[in-house]
């Protein structure tokens, strides 16, 4: 039997999720041995390159590059995880949903206290660049998500065991000390 | 202002564990909390002005703007609604001139929305400085506000007769009724305040009246059912040079009243307990946590403690015990749920903000100031009295094996007789519906234990309640078949968990938020049957929060949607899999605008 290929991505997130996936540390020898990499930062396979089983997303989506890259993992996964808090809930990015979009470009790159430089005063504008989303999403709210991995970051030994209970179809256990709140 | 300010600083000692008592004096003062205010009690009190202003910012009745000189604080809980709660709300905006969230312009009247102020046998029911006004129709509110603009004050305010039993006292006059229905050991006549400690303790070693509330197997009322001579047990053993025992009075659950009646009927009874407890753990020191909406029996209560320290039933030699020292102060607190959680009510009682602690360490280790605390809900503490009173093998003779005694239940809505009845563990729900005058064919469902407990449908009226069974607090709300459950009920609920969540945890902050949305999008009749599998899924996750209101705040949409999944479907798209309704073209509008260019949506 071929083994489950796993693809991972890291949205509107810090990595600091894929950090708790190397955390597992010399099991990522195991994992390595269950599971086949395609696209995701771990490998820098950059598109993907045929039908995965289980895709990662870490973060949420705040801008239309994040939409187009999760719609594709939608799309290339048959299973598809929100790993964290930001990819579950928005998380930190979020923070500036309560401000309007205009707001925080002008906070940003006219009048916030870091500006030095900006005697034109440009907001980056050009079509290269993704366009921000007016707030930050949440993935389910772009697409469909089959799972939700808690926790900021989610502790190795989670990822760990969600990754095992996918791949071996087995009941992922999820002990109240692994997922507390603090 | 700053004298009168200074004058409540100066009551308290200028103690910071007393801010809550400060805020609460300064807030009934002046109708807020001025700017200058906090900053003189932050000086007084040797704290920052932020520690003074997130208390003050936790709780409900705390204000920094005025609220009028007649603020007005109308229940909106499901039984208020269901009771007719609109019609008087509206009938309060247009004869004030305002809508709810307002002060008038000449700085009169304020109206504002509150949660369960625990008069759900009499709805629609409002708090009018302090003071509960039952049983509103829109023609008492224009008669309240009549009185309001000619200057009326509140105390003489009322119309009606006074309630039955002590609301007459002197020094509570209210029109609140006890609606007490059936009578068990806990509010039987018969009882001699103080005989405990007069007959039993005296001959009696601490460790001789934990055995006897052990064998009595009695658990905690208050809902988790934690066995109550072990709790007692603990808090003994552990060191400490000061011990404490809390009594929860917060009942914040809404639809749960009993606590009022107890309070106001068998106050004696309570303290009683209290002083029990205080021997049988080697405490000195009783405060008592009475939720904010009962303060007008502040005067009667503090009255009967005043009376207990004049008999030797508090004070020192209490009983003529040599050396048994204990006496009890009332804490109010401000309103807000949380509180009802035992270590948020510790940190409330100490002057901060409600939020729960990490446990462990549990209080009866580092409870209220560090020290071991031990807090009992109100009906444990009576019963303790009755246990002692009459044995262990009386107390047993009550209810069923896993749970032994009786339970006071809170019965409201869609009922002929709403009220407090006392019943021993084990009744089935169909014998309550039948006690409180109900056609079992009427009957939609039926709320057990408040939000955080559970819907049940008639598919599970045969259960009882018991810790083994349907394990509850006390509240039961019955719904009848004309309500329409996702919206009267289930969306009511999330939103007091919403407002009720003190934030810390980001689960319960967030995902409560999270539910009500999808719950909205489903009863827009835009949801789809995955919007019903991640509210489960989602509710899973809110198990993970410090404490109970997190952890049940789901409760409200699992329960119905495990026994009404049905209402739910009814109402969802059935030919998409999956709808966000997510439009990318819409999302990128504004931040194209601000930067000047065309979106490009390929």
């Amino acid at each position: 039997m071929s083994k489950p290929i796993v693809a991972t991505t890291s949205l509107a997130g810090c990595f600091g999720c894929h950090m708790s996936i190397l955390d597992i540390d010399e099991r990522i020898l195991d994992l390595i041995e269950l599971v086949e990499f395609n696209k995701s930062p771990i490998d820098d396979i950059k598109e993907f390159t045929k039908m995965c089983d289980i895709g990662l997303i870490e973060g949420g989506c705040c801008n239309s590059e994040n939409i187009h890259v999760l719609k594709d993992f939608r799309k290339n996964c048959k299973i598809l995880v929100s790993l964290g808090e930001c990819a579950i809930m928005g998380g930190l990015p979020a923070l500036r949903n309560g401000i309007p979009i205009k707001e925080c470009l002008e906070e940003a790159y006219l009048n916030g206290p870091s500006v030095r430089e900006n005697k034109k005063r440009i907001i980056p504008n050009d079509d290269e660049l993704p366009m921000l989303l007016d707030k930050v999403y949440p993935c389910h709210e772009i697409v469909k998500i089959d799972y939700y991995l808690p926790g900021c970051p989610p502790s190795a030994e989670l990822i760990w065991n969600a990754l095992v209970a996918l791949v071996t179809g087995d009941e992922m256990k999820l002990p109240y000390e692994v997922v507390k709140f603090d | 202002m700053a004298t009168n300010v200074q004058n409540i600083i100066e009551k308290y000692n200028k103690d910071k564990t007393r801010l809550m008592d400060i805020l609460i004096d300064v807030q009934s003062e002046y109708g807020y909390i001025p700017k200058e205010a906090i900053g003189q009690i932050a000086n007084n009190l040797d704290i920052s002005h932020v520690d003074v202003e997130q208390t003050l910012s936790f709780y409900h009745f705390f204000s920094e703007k005025p609220t009028g000189k007649y603020a007005i604080y109308l229940n909106d809980s499901v039984v208020a609604n269901m009771m007719g709660r609109q019609k008087v709300k509206e009938t309060f905006e247009k004869e004030a001139g305002i809508k709810f969230g307002e002060v008038s312009p000449d700085g009169q009247i304020g109206l504002f929305d509150t949660a369960c102020i625990g008069m759900n046998d009499q709805e629609p029911a409002a708090l009018i400085n302090g003071r509960v006004f039952t049983n509103l129709t829109p023609f008492r509110v224009k008669e309240i506000i009549r009185d309001i603009k000619g200057g009326t004050v509140v105390e003489d305010m009322f119309t009606a007769a006074y309630g039955d039993g002590e609301n007459r006292n002197e020094l509570i006059k209210s029109t609140v009724q006890n609606n007490i229905r059936k009578k068990g050991p806990i509010l039987d006549d018969d009882y001699t305040p103080g005989i405990v400690i007069w007959k039993k303790l005296p001959e009696m070693t601490p460790e001789q009246v934990i055995d006897e509330v052990k064998k009595s197997h009695i658990r905690g009322r208050g809902g988790a059912g934690f066995p109550t001579g072990l709790k007692w047990e603990f808090c003994r053993k552990t060191k400490g040079d000061k011990k404490y025992i809390f009594c929860n009075a917060d009942e914040g659950e809404p639809g749960t009243f009993k606590d009022r009646v107890i309070l106001t009927e068998r106050p004696k009874l309570l303290f009683e307990g209290m002083v029990i407890a205080g021997y049988a753990v080697g405490a000195t020191e009783g405060i008592v946590y009475v939720r904010h909406e009962y303060t007008y029996l502040k005067n009667y209560l503090e009255n009967l403690l005043q009376g207990a320290r004049d008999r030797n039933l508090l004070g020192k030699d209490i009983g003529g015990i040599k050396g048994f020292d204990f006496d009890i102060r009332i804490q109010f607190g401000a309103g807000a749920y949380v509180c009802g959680e035992e270590s948020a009510l510790i940190e409330s009682a100490e002057g901060k903000r409600g939020e729960p602690r990490d446990r462990p360490p549990f209080p009866v280790e580092k409870g209220y100031l560090d020290k071991p605390t031990v807090v009992n809900n109100v009906e444990t503490l009576c019963s303790v009295v009755k246990i002692l009173l009459n044995g262990p093998e009386w107390y047993l003779k009550f209810g069923t094996k896993d749970s032994a005694g009786s339970k006071l239940l809170s019965i409201s809505g869609d009922c002929k007789y709403p009220g407090v009845y006392e019943v021993e563990w084990g009744f089935a729900v169909t014998d309550i519906l039948e006690m409180v005058g109900t056609d079992i064919e009427d009957v939609q469902a039926v709320q057990v234990g408040g939000p955080s407990g559970s819907l049940i449908g008639k598919d599970e009226f045969a259960r009882t309640l018991c810790f083994s069974d349907l394990a509850t607090g006390g509240s039961l709300i019955i719904i009848g078949k004309q309500r329409d459950i996702l919206n009267d009920i289930v969306l009511n609920f999330t939103d007091f968990f919403i407002d009720e969540s003190c934030g810390s945890c980001s689960t319960c902050r967030n995902i409560t938020h999270l539910m009500k949305v999808k719950l909205e999008k489903i009863l827009d009749a835009r949801g789809v049957e995955n919007d019903i599998n991640d509210l489960v899924e989602w509710g899973k996750i809110l198990k993970v929060s410090r404490c109970g209101l997190g952890q049940t705040a789901g409760n409200p949409i699992l329960t119905s949607i495990k026994n009404f999944r049905y209402l739910y479907e009814e109402k969802i798209q059935k030919d998409k899999e999956y709808d966000s309704g997510f439009d990318l073209a819409e999302s990128v509008k504004d931040s194209c605008e601000a930067v000047g260019r065309i979106p490009n949506l390929n």
